[in-house]
């Protein structure tokens, strides 16, 4: 598929503004994520950053403003045809399927983006296996993939989740705190994973992370967001210099900044 | 038609939204705070109607406030009865799955069903009217009823007291807040406990003061309580749940959408409740006033282990028990076979309800109609178009599956309670169409006369056994599938399903055609094995037996609906034998499932063995 605009970033975040009765979550965010690059969105908790998310997944769809995939609105798409258009994402609170196996788990995302779901007839527990073993092997889980997903640890979970997310082969990742629950090194680990599928799979990444050091050495642009609002966009120095963004985070603001969040 | 007759029309469907509205915002308000479905609540509205037939009967024969106290008092004596089912039964009922939910208030209304006959009798009771509520008044030359009037008059000042309660009172923000926001009802702590209790008895309460004030127009019957439950049901799904104001807007629509309706197409009265329903689903899947629902949800079947390859031994079991049926016609007699042909189509019914239930998930109180549909399809086929045995045969899934396409379209824009609402209120109608299309379907007397000359019942046992072990088998397959994958993610992950680019919607749909095929076939071969088609075929009671039997087996694997199928047919046919209070043990035994054995024996089973290999 060729770009409409050779120079347009792969995701483009116009005005976006997201709704929940009274609550505006979103309330004007722009944002690009260029391929090959990692975006991290931070801000306190209920920043809207989850909004935003899925607002762009496609799971809430923006009360206005607009959402560009190579340049091509989907704002309003439903969240199955923005998977299938190359958009992977996980979810903050992890959605896997607790009755399956980690590998099952993989597989029926497989299954899904060969579009193969409508096949009463074929045996799933043989399609895509290997397919789905090389992914959790990516991802470092081989050894737990005939297990219940039910009784995984919290960041196994997380880390299979980013597995499923890269069933599509997608080009824009969507990582809603892919590592909360995770011990430091994990953390570290993951993250300088998804840094290199981006690089090597030019995968634009659009990120969300309370572990602070993680962001300023990772992303190459950093989104602050606060009570829905843009509140800066800039790379790592930039906005650790901002005085607004010090503020937010030293917690002068009262309503907002939990002590995780505080730069170390 | 004159401006007073359809003026006088106009206020005989006000008077028939007063009621739908009196019994539709209790069940809505319960619903809102506590997030049961109360099944039970049109078994309340029909003990109203008793409760008031008596007391009116004894202490109000003549002037017309003691008529009003004693409807007041009929109502208060409901309140009281459903505050004793809060206080032993609901109050175990609120953490678990919305399944044993509605079953549970399901075994209330079956229980309230056989003991009203008990104590009233079997016979319509047509309660003595107080002079100065009959007759009727003149309205620009139509005559209109003065109770109608009365009614109205009752519904509005019910609808202002619950205004002011609900605006007014602490207790009232309580409501709302709680309304609002589910977790809210947490954090109220020790007061939940009895807001709960209060609700209920509230709704209740209204549901009794419906069912009272309806003497009025009607007699008491024992038909009441599911016709006023499948009303109310199709008001809060049209008016949104949880939503006084849907409430009495759905009520309103309802209920002079069918008095006019009933005088320009008269025939058409059901049909149109159904397209009502249909329009204004498809435009605003949660109601009028409903709020949309979360796409996330926990549910029953978290602790429910990876499936399995079929095992050795339990394919063995099955290759034994095929070949056992297949020489049973050398020990059998007719009898025998004939048990064991209806034991095999109850297995076809179960199992095909076990598709939607255990792996997709989605609690169906309408099975019963595409089970239903097929026996008619096979009996009109036979009857009006001298179809062929096999013919007739294939035909029942067919038209099943084509009822399916239709209902499970409008049905799977919806999930959870609602799902089981708006599937329990469709088949309902379809119910209601066959009862009364006298002229086509006979009615109550149903169609007989079915079994074709040329068939010899030993044929059409190694038929039914070849369907039986096939539909089974394709059923149990299923689940192993792609798309039975597929089904179980929107189960247990809607979002992800979403987010992997399944079709939420679709998958169910796709399933639910499977299985309503299966169920159809289920329902043609019944027609053949009984000789006849009645419009029970359709009914929630069928539609019921099918849910017991599956949680009887258990939901885990197809062999749970083969077992409870078997145990049930063979334990309803004892049980019958000694009493004809067949409801009021299958309320005992539902409510038994439901606090003491939510796996099944299947479930249970398994859960031992798999406990024992991991020690
Ligand atoms: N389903 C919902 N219904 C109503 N309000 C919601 C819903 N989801 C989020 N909100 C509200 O929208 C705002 C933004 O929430 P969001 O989850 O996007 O924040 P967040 O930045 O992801 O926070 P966190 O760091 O806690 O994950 C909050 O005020 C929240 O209360
Ligand atoms: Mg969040």
């Amino acid at each position: 598929m060729t770009p409409q605009h050779p120079t347009a970033p792969l995701l483009q975040v116009r005005d976006l503004l997201v709704r929940y009765g009274e609550t505006l979550a979103v309330n004007g965010v722009s944002l690009d994520v260029e391929a090959g690059k990692l975006i991290a969105i931070i801000g306190p908790n209920g920043a809207g950053k989850s909004t935003c998310f899925n607002a762009i997944s496609g799971q809430r769809p923006p009360n206005a403003g607009e959402v560009l995939l190579d340049g091509k609105s989907i704002s309003g798409l439903l969240p199955e045809t923005i998977f299938s258009l190359g958009v992977g994402r996980t979810f903050q609170v992890t959605a896997t399927v607790p009755t399956m196996t980690v590998r099952e788990n993989v597989q029926v995302a497989l299954i899904s983006y060969h579009r193969r779901t409508f096949s009463p007839w074929v045996s799933a527990r043989r399609l895509y296996r290997e397919e789905a073993d090389r992914l959790l092997e990516l991802i470092g889980m081989t050894g737990q993939r005939d297990r219940a997903c039910g009784v995984l640890a919290y960041g196994d979970l997380k880390r299979l989740e980013l597995a499923i997310a890269l069933a599509n082969a997608p080009r824009l990742l969507l990582m809603d705190e892919p590592t909360a629950g995770m011990a430091p090194a994990e953390r570290n680990e993951l993250m300088a994973l998804v840094a290199r599928l981006a690089a090597d799979r030019g995968i634009g990444v659009l990120f969300t992370e309370h572990d602070i050091d993680i962001v300023f050495s990772l992303a190459h642009r950093i989104v602050v967001m606060n009570r829905g609002q843009l509140l800066a966009t800039g790379t790592p120095d930039v906005i650790r210099a901002d005085p607004r963004v010090q503020e937010i985070y030293l917690g002068r603001d009262d309503h907002t900044g939990s002590a995780e969040k505080q730069p170390s | 038609m004159s401006l007073g007759l359809f003026l006088a029309q106009a206020l005989t469907g006000l008077a028939s939204a007063a009621t739908l509205f009196l019994v539709s915002v209790g069940l809505s308000l319960v619903f809102g705070i506590t997030r049961v479905v109360n099944f039970a609540h049109g078994a309340f509205f029909m003990v109203g109607a008793y409760v008031g037939y008596t007391l009116t009967n004894y202490f109000a024969a003549s002037d017309a406030l003691s008529y009003w106290l004693c409807v007041v008092a009929a109502a208060v004596i409901v309140g009281a009865i459903g505050m004793a089912v809060e206080l032993l039964l609901m109050r175990r009922m609120y953490k678990v799955p919305e399944l044993f939910q509605l079953l549970a208030t399901f075994a209330v209304s079956l229980l309230i069903d056989d003991i009203l006959p008990i104590i009233f009798g079997p016979e319509d009771l047509l309660a003595p009217r107080v002079r100065s509520l009959r007759g009727g008044i003149d309205l620009f030359g139509a005559r209109m009823p003065v109770y109608d009037l009365y009614m109205i008059a009752a519904a509005a000042i019910v609808l202002l007291l619950l205004y002011i309660a609900i605006t007014r009172t602490r207790w009232g923000v309580l409501i709302r807040a709680a309304t609002q926001d589910r977790d809210m009802v947490g954090a109220l702590g020790v007061n939940q406990a009895w807001l709960f209790t209060g609700v209920f008895t509230l709704g209740v309460f209204l549901a009794g003061l419906a069912g009272a004030l309806q003497l009025g127009r009607t007699s008491a019957n024992l038909g009441m309580g599911t016709s006023a439950i499948t009303e109310a049901f199709v008001v809060v799904v049209i008016g949104g749940m949880g939503s006084v104001t849907g409430a009495l807007v759905a009520a309103i629509l309802i209920g002079e959408l069918s008095a006019l309706g009933v005088a320009y197409f008269p025939q058409l009265n059901l049909v149109l409740m159904f397209l009502i329903m249909a329009a204004v689903l498809a435009v605003r899947p949660s109601g009028l006033f409903g709020k949309p629902e979360a796409l996330t949800r926990q549910h029953e079947f978290s602790d429910e282990p990876p499936l399995r390859a079929i095992s050795r031994p339990l394919a063995f079991a099955a290759i034994a028990l095929l070949a056992l049926l297949t020489i049973a016609p050398a020990v059998l007699g007719t009898y025998g076979l004939s048990v064991v042909v209806d034991v095999m189509i109850a297995i076809v019914f179960a199992g095909s309800l076990y598709l939607i239930l255990g792996p997709g998930g989605l609690v169906t109180f309408g099975h019963a109609c595409y089970f239903g549909v097929g026996a008619y399809a096979v009996a009109l086929g036979i009857r009006y178009a001298g179809l062929s045995f096999a013919s007739a045969l294939v035909l029942a899934p067919l038209a099943a599956s084509l009822f399916a396409l239709a209902f499970g379209w409008l049905s799977v824009r919806v999930s959870g309670v609602y799902f089981a609402m708006l599937t329990f209120a469709l088949a309902q109608i379809v119910w209601s169409v066959v009862f009364q299309w006298y002229d086509v379907t006979g009615g109550d007397n149903g169609l007989i006369g079915l079994w074709p000359t040329s068939l010899s019942p030993l044929v059409f046992y190694f038929v039914t056994l070849a369907l039986t072990a096939g539909s089974i088998a394709i059923l149990g397959w299923i689940p192993h599938s792609a798309l039975g994958y597929a089904l179980r993610v929107t189960r247990d992950s809607p979002a992800r399903a979403a987010a992997i680019g399944i079709d939420v919607r679709l998958v169910r749909l796709f399933a639910f055609v499977i299985a309503s095929l299966f169920a159809g076939l289920a329902g043609g071969l019944s027609a053949f094995a009984k000789g006849s088609v009645f419009p029970t075929a359709i009914s929630i009671g069928r539609s019921i037996d099918g849910l017991v039997m599956v949680l009887m087996g258990g939901v885990e694997s197809i062999a749970g609906p083969v077992v409870g199928a078997a145990m049930f047919y063979l334990m309803q046919t004892e049980i019958l034998r000694y009493t004809d209070r067949w409801r009021l043990v299958l309320g005992v035994l539902i409510i038994l499932i439901v606090l003491v054995f939510p796996k099944g024996v299947v479930g249970s089973i398994s859960q031992r063995l798999r406990g024992e290999e991991s020690r």
